[in-house]
């Protein structure tokens, strides 16, 4: 039995949320780890030290980056969940921006807010084992390293493209069959490739492969039709800053 | 080597007489059908299924299919899905284990499908790409047991082509646009004066299959009308790689600055190698339950285009995108023949038309043998 501490910073919930949406696994994940600490499952806390800690969402304040530093202090494993865990999240527009100005369009009082300029990943601030990629993260792909941390073995995380996992499932190339614009060639795998499954190109939500070619994908984008200000708004929607560089954005 | 015997002749409705025969024979049919905008091999229940009055037109990255009139069944090439696909499956067991509640542990071996594949409407590359396949996976010292498990006692009724892509270069590489080998029955399809198909059989089995089918002997006309348009698929083959001993023009390119630019294109997206119908890499990953007392180790496909695959003690050999495609093309075209005395690329052009990228392998072929000849002294 090991036990595991589910922890949230800036984030929506809904990498927690893709726990408790392990509906069939639930009784058997429950059955194997001692739930320590999940604020959105149970009332119940117990202290640490913990065996996994598993993090959602990134850092906007001074009191988050205290609080990350005594989680890893008190955690054997630490397992981040998403793209806001990962690289900063949607939040992290704000780092090419100012977040005073942001503050004063948003809120009534902004001196009410204590917040930092930026929305940084977890691993800026701590060390970090394993990373779960998406937007939500994948639920497969979290019962995988559970149960691979369970097991005492590496967890079966892929950093090739999506296209890899398209070809695989035997989904038909959107960009190749209709023309759709896709970041599939750019983007780590982990999801299965749902969105090309349903015709659809690939928004990125995992972040940047292995070693992604920023600038071939842009002239791939280009040739679908799209206008630079287009491809950045892709590159811009779940994992920014991760994507900042694929994209050629000096931010 | 055409057969001796008369060919038939079966009429447009004759496909369906086919299904029945190779369904009642236990044979599951794998054919073309269309599905979300383009022609790929599937698990057909009947001839209604396939891909009547389709074609395609692809170019480099491109494939758009296209309605047609006449009624063609089987005029497309270089579809996403290959036979790899059934036979080569993406994910496979190769064993499984569990721990019994005395403590002792069972094993049991690949799992194997309760299935035998008959492939119809398959084309004459997509022959010598499973002929490639067997002697990879099932001709050393070693075969592979899921794929003799699906491969042993397919059928093939392979569709000579008479309409190729613009992304076929077949005749380069000696594997079309006619079928003279490695199949059950081979047709060609013909349209002028009456949609009908031209048979033939290529094995006991196929004759046996083919005789139990509504036909008549095939006239002198129509067997020349087939020859007559395979020869014009021939003809119109439009793509070719370069006329020269391809392992020696990769030997002699290792340095040629053309990587550097192929690199600059290339997303090292993998989709070369996944719809290669040779391309037969994989990794294993040990997968357990939640329970710890069952284990599964599975094997997926993979690609010389992942960082992973040249993963080593230390990290991976293969960093740069250039040493990353000079693998694929080096072995496509060349060490393949050391390893197995064969091409490993039949010259289906799916690599070209599924790159989204719009590499094409033909033309990289060519800039290298450009390069290789300003080089000469
Ligand atoms: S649809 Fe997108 S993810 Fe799938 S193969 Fe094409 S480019 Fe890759
Ligand atoms: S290398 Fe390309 S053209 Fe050759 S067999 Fe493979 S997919 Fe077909
Ligand atoms: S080209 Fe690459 S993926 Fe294909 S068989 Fe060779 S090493 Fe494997
Ligand atoms: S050659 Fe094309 S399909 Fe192959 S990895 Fe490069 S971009 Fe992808």
């Amino acid at each position: 039995m090991i036990t595991l501490a589910v922890w949230k910073f800036a984030s929506c919930d809904g990498c927690q949320l893709s726990l408790l949406d392990c509906e069939d696994e639930l009784l058997a994940v429950a059955g194997q780890v001692r739930i320590a600490h999940f604020l959105e499952a149970s009332r119940e806390v117990l202290p640490g030290p913990y065996d996994v800690s598993l993090v959602e969402g990134s850092i906007t304040t001074a009191a988050d980056a205290e609080r990350i530093r005594a989680i890893r202090d008190a955690s054997r494993v630490l397992v981040t969940l998403g793209a806001c865990a990962n690289a900063g999240g949607i939040q992290a527009l704000r780092n090419s921006a100012d977040v005073a100005e942001y503050a004063s369009a948003v809120y009534a009082r902004p001196d009410y807010l204590d917040t930092l300029a930026t929305s940084t990943p977890i691993a800026a601030h701590v060390d970090v084992d394993y990373e779960l990629h998406g937007c939500p993260i994948d639920k497969g792909q979290l019962l995988e390293t559970i149960t691979a941390l369970l097991a005492g073995r590496k967890p079966n995380l892929p950093a090739h493209s999506v296209c890899f996992d398209c070809k695989r499932r035997n989904n038909v190339c959107v960009v190749v069959a209709h023309g759709e614009p896709c970041l599939g060639p750019v983007t780590r795998a982990g999801c299965g490739a749902i969105c090309p499954a349903f015709g659809r190109g690939c928004f990125g939500c995992f972040g940047p492969a292995e070693t992604p070619n920023g600038p071939a994908e842009a002239d791939l984008l280009r040739a679908h039709g799209m206008s630079g200000d287009d491809i950045r708004r892709l590159y811009r929607t779940f994992t920014v800053s991760a994507f900042a560089e694929v994209a050629g954005d000096a931010s | 080597m055409r057969s001796e015997e008369t060919p038939r002749l079966i009429g447009a409705d004759g496909l369906g007489a086919l299904f029945t025969a190779l369904r009642d024979r236990g044979y599951t049919v794998v054919g073309p059908t269309l599905r979300d905008g383009a022609v790929v091999l599937a698990e057909l229940d009947s001839a209604g299924q396939l891909p009547s009055g389709w074609s395609a037109d692809t170019e480099a990255g491109r494939y758009r299919s296209r309605r047609r009139e006449d009624g063609a069944v089987f005029a497309h090439c270089a579809g996403p899905v290959s036979a790899k696909t059934f036979v080569h499956p993406p994910r496979a067991r190769l064993w499984s284990a569990d721990r019994n509640p005395d403590g002792s542990v069972s094993a049991a071996g690949p799992d194997a499908p309760a299935k035998r594949f008959a492939f119809v409407g398959v084309h004459p590359c997509d022959i010598a790409a499973l002929g490639v396949l067997d002697r990879v996976l099932a001709g050393g010292e070693h075969p592979d047991p899921v794929y003799t498990a699906r491969r042993d006692g397919t059928f093939v009724v392979v569709a000579e082509c008479t309409e190729p892509a613009a992304t076929c270069f077949c005749t380069s590489m000696g594997t079309g646009p006619a079928a003279t080998a490695g199949f059950d029955i081979a047709i060609t399809e013909l349209l002028d004066g009456g949609h009908r198909f031209l048979a033939r059989g290529g094995s006991p089995a196929g004759t046996e299959v083919l005789a139990a089918l509504p036909s008549v002997p095939a006239g002198a006309e129509d067997t020349a009308a087939a020859t007559a348009a395979v020869e014009r698929a021939a003809a119109a083959i439009s793509r070719h790689m370069p006329d020269e001993p391809l392992p020696a023009l990769m030997t002699a390119s290792r340095e040629s600055p053309r990587w550097a630019d192929v690199a600059s294109r290339c997303l090292t997206c993998g989709n070369c190698t996944m719809v290669c119908p040779t391309c037969f890499c994989t990794s294993t990953e040990d997968v357990t339950d939640l329970t710890g007392q069952h284990t599964e180790h599975q094997r997926h496909w993979d690609s010389c285009f992942s960082l992973d695959f040249s993963y080593l003690h230390g990290g991976p050999v293969r960093t740069s995108t250039a040493s990353r495609y000079r693998q694929w093309m080096s072995h496509k075209l060349g060490t393949w023949q050391e390893q197995f005395g064969m091409s490993g690329c039949v010259g289906c052009g799916r690599c070209i038309a599924w790159c989204p990228a719009g590499i094409d392998i033909t033309e990289e072929a060519a800039a290298l043998a450009a390069a290789r000849l300003e080089d000469a002294p």
